[in-house]
């Protein structure tokens, strides 16, 4: 009876969900523990939750959920990075009856979670980050379309990424590879919560990402400033645009598959099941008609970034502009007519695959032509070599060498051989690393100066930049060795000796790599500490060419006092060079919409919701739903949401940034 | 107003900031945003189709379409849809016209039908389930009540949003915000129609073909 | 406004001082739309109904393609009466949209069933044999 009782009240949660009995988690524990005690001590300490919830958590400020965006995107990759150090180690180590120190149970876990949390909780939220700092910026615009849908999209990306570090320390995450792929994941194969903790957070998460998708599409389609034409946006602003349009039609996908996975999981449903007609491979078409699309929502806004970069610091307008922008569009739907390439082997046949195998060399080619246009931009360029334009430099030499192992995966009997193999491993991280990330890091090398108004320190930069790259190099070339030699992915113990060589060098690599992280994190430490050093108070410190260096740095909340009037495609460059002269007097009261906690209240009640479900906690599930939308529809009765900025606060910001101006002699 | 450059009209510089601009009205974007949500939308019921299109023969061995679907029924579920559909649309117009009072008859009038057609359909599936057909007997049932039930939860959200919808336009009449929440929800409620007829015409008139 | 003058031909595309309508250039009803959208609404879907359950022809797959014929044009129908699509609602944002939508969502739809098609006969074709026996 009793039993009956905890089983209604807790579900199944239990004391066995705790994993007090294995070291690496406990002591991961205590350390999360203790420095999340300091941290909230040194919050309490110093007054600042006021200041965090007032002008941080329930801001409607795309730049501060931009920002915020990024921070959790860097929070997450220490996560992620640490599950990938993990992983070489025992790779390194697990050779010649030598088990290694993670057991199968855990180390299953590990590489679920880094691929995991590496998508979703630190690319898609840094590329979703950087759009929403930087477009509205550069279209000229005051806010996004919807401001607290922004607010709401940013704290549900966090909910989900709640979720999966919850799986660390309460119960256990999916042991299924980051796409949990049927019939394993079904409830058959995966009785544990792993799973469902998997399913909760990219649900919620998704949320999060498409609504931020349709906001931002709003946002670029109605808020641009006036005479930029489709033709006058900036590059990266495009990227953003075609990107968007990739995520509002590629996530109701995953939603849906995720969908149907959980009605297998929770009410016993037959969609990938091997029994009542279900059919596993059906998940796995599913699962890549979203999952095509999503690489390129994450290296299109990367391409983004090296456009304007390479433009900027190569002191030219862009090469080709106008192929690049029909490039991002052919990319756009192609991206949905290649998906088959990721499951050659599991039997279409030749006519499937041959179709599948030449879209995907086709879509190189839009790609392959970018290339061209960021080398003939930096052509006969006076061309600067500061870090962003480093990591352009090496983007271009890295991503190369990724995208031609993807065309060689993309050839249907090559791809019998490659497929499963560390070769894929090292093809998808050289195309991530060397173009997602190394086109985020350029991102915020570049536009740190526009949201905190200094530099970051070049000498940390730089040594972060080299062990990067080299790094990268180091980690992953013996990955493509091994690959080659047909050594499979997701391997926990080897029994040939003459692998282990190769599996030292790549952990060798990784902990470049680490160095890398570590400098950039000194960086950002050297860079506030020194910022009086590095400050910049023209907004310009890049002598850029669009928008965003048009207004003061960090801007103000309204961004542009006067909607900027645009005659070119470098706007900012067009009104350098015709010296437009910056309006001084005559300013008007500034109408921006309120702050509001609903945001984080409602993703707050859905991460409750979300891991209720997780655990068959049915009263709390039911609870959390009902307050869910008794929310959501009390915040619907709020029709006061916007204010405007009075005349004098928008005068008193001005005169401080012309005289600022005046004193740095502009 | 605008002559903050120094430059008259006609000369080299041109007009780099706008001196005298207008506000974006507040939701000026909504309804294309609504639109987009609305086509993302589309594509989790295009997964569902495509599911239902892919198990739509896998029976493992139960019942078929053609012995479990009840055509008349689905024809009367469907008059329900379109009725209201058309009463929604009555709303509209008189919120057009400003008459609060007739608004809000016609939005009562669209839930009721939209309350009847849920219903139905509630009939339907306890049905089904009773006679051993419910989503775990076969790939094709699973499917099967995933998509109509989805098309369902719609319909009951629409309800839910038109009850909220209706104390909001009683308690503050048809102000702007009220007016675009009203073309918001019409949006909502003719796009559920619309997957409706891909319901009623690839699921049950194809299924009993099948 | 004089800054309107200056700005070229690109101004009026890209943002425009348009749109100060609360409904945001979204298209309006009447009445009589209204009544000839649903009046065919009936006139499509009652057939597509009759067709099916009085079973006059004879051949289901003449049947099945009436029956989608006219699902597609219902589907036209109720876009252009009751959802009020045109091409120039938000600068034609919104056909575009609903263009791309249908391009996609054609491509996933087909795309599945011929990809699991395939997967099925190769890989499954106990399966098949299953379900050619068990539905037909």
């Amino acid at each position: 009876m009793s039993d009956d009782l905890t089983k209604t009240i807790f579900g199944r949660l239990s004391l066995e969900s705790f994993p007090i009995h294995e070291p690496i988690l406990v002591a991961t524990f205590a350390m999360v523990a203790l420095g999340g005690v300091a941290l909230l001590g040194a919050l309490t300490y110093f007054r600042l939750w006021g200041y965090l919830w007032k002008e941080w958590f329930t801001s409607v400020d795309h730049k501060k959920i931009g920002i915020m965006y990024i921070v959790l995107a860097l929070v997450m990759l220490l996560r992620g990075f640490a599950d990938a150090l993990m992983m070489r180690a025992q790779q390194a180590m697990a050779f010649g009856g030598n088990e290694g120190f993670l057991p199968a149970h855990h180390y299953d876990q590990v590489f679920t979670a880094h691929g995991v949390i590496m998508i979703f909780f630190v690319a898609m939220p840094f590329v979703t980050g950087l759009m929403n700092f930087v477009v509205p910026l550069q279209i000229g615009a005051r806010d996004v379309s919807f401001p607290f849908l922004n607010n709401f999209s940013f704290w549900m990306t966090v909910s989900g990424a709640v979720i999966v570090m919850m799986s660390l320390f309460v119960g256990e995450f999916a042991r299924t590879g980051w796409l949990a792929m049927a019939p394993l994941s079904g409830i058959d194969y995966s009785p544990d919560v792993g799973v469902d903790y998997y399913v909760w957070a990219l649900q919620i998460a998704g949320v999060g990402t498409l609504l931020s998708g349709v906001n931002l599409l709003a946002t670029i389609i109605k808020m641009r400033a006036p005479g930029m034409g489709l033709m006058q946006m900036p590059i990266f602003t495009w990227s953003a645009l075609v990107t968007n349009v990739l995520i509002v039609a590629a996530f109701p996908v995953l939603t849906a598959v995720l969908a149907m996975l959980s009605l297998d999981r929770y009410i016993g449903t037959n969609f990938f099941t091997n029994t009542g007609g279900g059919n596993p491979m059906m998940y796995t078409n599913m699962i890549w008609i979203w999952g095509h699309p999503e690489v390129y929502i994450l290296i299109l806004p990367a391409f983004g970034v090296f456009s304007e970069v390479v433009s900027t610091f190569s002191g030219k307008r862009l090469f080709g502009y106008t192929s690049m922008v029909y490039a991002l569009i052919v990319i756009c739907i192609l991206s949905y007519l290649v998906w088959l390439h990721h499951f050659f082997t599991m039997g279409s046949g030749a006519s499937v695959n041959s179709f599948f195998g030449i879209t995907t060399m086709i879509i190189s080619i839009p790609t392959g032509a970018k290339i061209f246009n960021w080398m003939f931009t930096m052509y006969r360029g006076r061309i600067r070599f500061e870090l962003p334009m480093m990591w352009a430099v090496a983007f271009m030499l890295t991503f190369v060498v990724g995208g031609m192992t993807g065309v060689m995966l993309a050839v249907p009997p090559a791809d019998f051989q490659f497929h499963n193999s560390l070769f894929l491993v090292a093809h998808f991280h050289n195309v991530i690393i060397g173009g997602v990330l190394f086109g985020m890091f350029a991102g915020v090398n570049y536009w740190w100066p526009k949201a905190f108004g200094f530099k970051l320190d070049k000498f940390w930069g730089t040594v972060s930049f080299w062990c990067w790259v080299v790094g990268f190099w180091v980690a992953f070339t013996p990955l493509y060795v091994l690959g080659l030699m047909g050594v499979t992915r997701r391997l926990r113990v080897f029994d040939d000796p003459s692998l282990q060589i190769w599996f030292v060098v790549a952990a060798m690599g990784a902990l470049i790599i680490a160095a890398g992280i570590g400098a950039m994190l000194m960086q950002f430490y050297v860079s506030i500490r020194d910022r009086e050093k590095l400050r910049d108070v023209t907004g310009d410190p890049w002598n850029g060419r669009t928008l965003e260096w048009a207004t003061s740095s960090p801007p103000p909340a309204y961004n542009f006092a006067f909607s900027p009037v645009i005659h070119d495609l470098d706007a900012w460059h067009d009104m350098k060079q015709r010296k437009a002269e910056r309006p001084t007097e005559g300013f008007r009261a500034i109408h921006m919409p309120k702050n509001t906690g609903a945001g984080i209240i409602l993703a707050g009640l859905s991460t409750v919701f979300g891991v209720a479900m997780i655990w068959y906690v049915w009263w709390l599930a039911a609870l959390a739903f009902v307050a869910l939308l008794a929310v959501a529809i009390g915040h619907t009765f709020n029709y006061d949401r916007d204010f405007h900025i009075p005349a004098e606060d928008v005068v008193r910001n001005e005169d401080a940034r012309t005289r600022a101006l005046q004193s740095a002699g502009v | 107003m605008s002559t903050m450059t120094q430059t008259p009209p006609g000369a080299e510089t041109p007009v780099f900031y706008d001196l005298d601009e207008h506000e974006h009205p507040p939701g000026h974007s909504t309804m294309l945003g609504f639109w987009l949500y609305l086509m993302s939308d589309c594509l989790i019921f295009a997964m569902l189709f495509a599911a239902y299109g892919v198990y739509g023969g896998s029976y493992a061995g139960g019942p078929t379409a053609r012995e479990l679907f009840e055509l008349p029924l689905v024809a009367v579920n469907t008059t329900m849809l379109l009725l209201s559909s058309i009463t929604y649309g009555f709303a509209m117009i008189s919120a057009d016209e400003r008459k609060q009072g007739a608004v809000l008859g016609w939005l009562a009038v669209t839930a009721l039908f939209g309350a009847a057609f849920l219903a139905i359909e509630l009939y339907e599936f306890s049905n089904l389930i009773h006679e051993g057909a419910g989503p775990q007997r076969s790939a094709f049932l699973s499917s099967f009540f995933t998509l109509v039930g989805t098309h369902g939860l719609h319909v009951t959200f629409g309800l839910v949003w038109l009850g909220t919808l209706m104390v909001q336009v009683s308690r503050r009449g048809l102000v702007d915000a009220n007016l675009r929440r009203l073309q918001c929800l019409s949006l909502f409620w003719h796009f559920l129609d619309v997957i409706w007829i891909g319901v009623f015409t690839f699921v049950y008139l194809l299924g009993v073909l099948r | 406004m004089s800054a309107e003058t200056h700005h070229g031909h690109a101004a009026d595309h890209a943002h425009g001082h348009d749109h100060d309508d609360p409904h945001g250039g979204a298209a309006h009803g009447s009445r009589k739309g209204y009544w000839i959208g649903f009046l065919l609404s009936v006139l499509l879907t009652a057939p597509a109904f009759a067709l099916v359950m009085s079973g006059v022809i004879a051949d289901p797959r003449l049947t099945a393609g009436i029956v989608m014929a006219l699902a597609m044009v219902q589907i036209v129908v109720h876009m252009i009466y009751f959802l009020h699509m045109n091409t120039k609602s938000e600068a034609g944002w919104t056909m575009l949209a609903l263009i791309f939508t249908a391009i996609i969502v054609f491509i996933v739809i087909s795309g599945s069933l011929w990809v699991m098609y395939h997967m099925n006969l190769n890989m499954m074709p106990q399966m098949q044999a299953e379900m050619s026996s068990a539905g037909m």
